[in-house]
């Protein structure tokens, strides 16, 4: 639902992560991670990200989201397991102290800069 | 969607744990070796960075100044409709004189809710998120700029009532103590399991109007069921805000808290 104000931030900190060296690069393709709870509405985030990069660095990138999956983890009987439902309780022990290790994430993991020279490589 | 097969795949992964130096970077974002060249030709610069980083560097910061303040900061949440300033307007005429409280009320436009709250006698500063974007939540930063509205000396409690959604506010740090999340038994009993997130977050349920059950085929335990299984262990207190029927459990369970950390 702030998927604008999220690709904002995606823009400035991809901007902010071309070395002083590489002044001037174009962004070819920024590879975001994002947990399946965080609540981002990837085809949202492609529209304003569009949008909103206009005029910058990242303008013309691909956005890659990866999708992370809610894997949970029992402290009691330390079974690791993805969930499909909002359920956080473990199916075997029946504990309820369960830790979230991932499916909140909203990253971004890498980005690729625009080479000049070779930058057709197939879209996925 | 990931790697291309055929890419160079030499970046450390962010949850990559066979690296012993995986974290040795620093949260910064380090210079060296960051970049390598891609098969295509292209360069490939690391960055493993949070999106929403600038939001928890103020939340932390509102977190400093509502220590050094000695406040309890609540932050209430909520669908629209579900009686949140109602039941604001009642905890607040429980809680005061004797725990010294103030509000923050976000809405997207409209002063009705400051209006009805500032008849508690708490100070109460309004923000219209229109002012900034026609935001569905509450950043830190936003609550940053409403503090210069509000003595933290003068107060023991800060409540800061949302935006009404429950999607976005559970993203939001805002340098907060508490979350509680109102629902009302006139939405459906699926809410929790639509918005999983925001039960997830929070410290507590208030399950508001309870005076209109009789009138409703509201299944109670089914709705407990999913907190629990969302939750496991928070409370969920079934209150009335018309009535006050519940509010005792509620206001010392708020009362706990506020004394946890302020001391009183």
């Amino acid at each position: 639902m702030h998927e604008m104000g999220i690709a904002l931030e995606v823009i400035r900190i991809a901007g902010q992560s071309i070395p002083p060296e590489l002044e001037g690069a174009q962004i070819a393709k920024i590879n975001l991670k994002v947990g399946k709870l965080a609540a981002v509405v990837a085809d949202s985030l492609r529209f304003c990200f569009e949008v909103a990069s206009k005029g910058t660095p990242a303008e013309g990138a691909r956005l890659v989201i990866e999708e992370i999956p809610v894997q949970l983890r029992c402290r009691g009987c330390g079974r690791t397991w993805t969930a499909q439902e909002p359920v956080f309780v473990c199916q075997d022990c029946r504990s309820t102290e369960v830790k979230m290790i991932s499916g909140r994430e909203l990253d971004i993991d890498t980005i690729e800069l625009v080479d000049g020279e070779n930058d057709d490589e197939p879209s996925g | 969607m990931m790697n291309l097969p055929g890419e160079k795949h030499l970046l450390l992964r962010h949850h990559d744990h066979s690296h012993g130096h995986g974290h040795g970077h620093g949260h910064d974002h380090g210079r060296e070796d960051v970049f390598e060249t891609t098969a295509g030709g292209g360069r490939r610069i690391k960055v493993v960075r949070r999106v929403l980083d600038a939001n928890d560097v103020t939340a932390a910061r509102n977190r400093e100044l509502f220590a050094a303040g000695n406040v309890f900061v609540l932050n209430m949440m909520s669908s629209p409709g579900s009686g949140k300033t109602t039941t604001l307007q009642k905890t607040l005429a429980r809680l005061m004189p004797d725990v010294r409280a103030a509000v923050i009320v976000g809405d997207i436009c409209t002063t009705n809710d400051a209006d009805r709250l500032a008849a508690s006698g708490a100070p109460v500063v309004q923000i219209n998120t229109d002012q900034f974007g026609g935001d569905c939540h509450l950043a830190a930063h936003v609550i940053e700029k409403a503090l210069d509205g509000i003595d933290l000396e003068a107060i023991d409690l800060l409540i800061v009532e949302n935006i009404g959604n429950l999607v976005c506010p559970a993203e939001f740090d805002i340098g907060e103590d508490k979350r509680v999340v109102v629902l009302s038994v006139t939405e459906g009993e699926d809410k929790p399991a639509k918005y999983p997130l925001m039960f997830r977050v929070c410290d507590a349920t208030l399950l508001n109007k309870t005076d209109l059950l009789p009138y409703l085929d509201y299944d109670l335990a089914e709705v407990e069921k999913t907190i629990a299984g969302i939750k496991p262990g928070m409370p969920v207190f079934k209150i009335s805000a018309k009535t006050e029927d519940g509010f005792d459990a509620w206001i010392d369970w708020l009362r706990d808290q506020v004394r946890d950390k302020v001391g009183k």
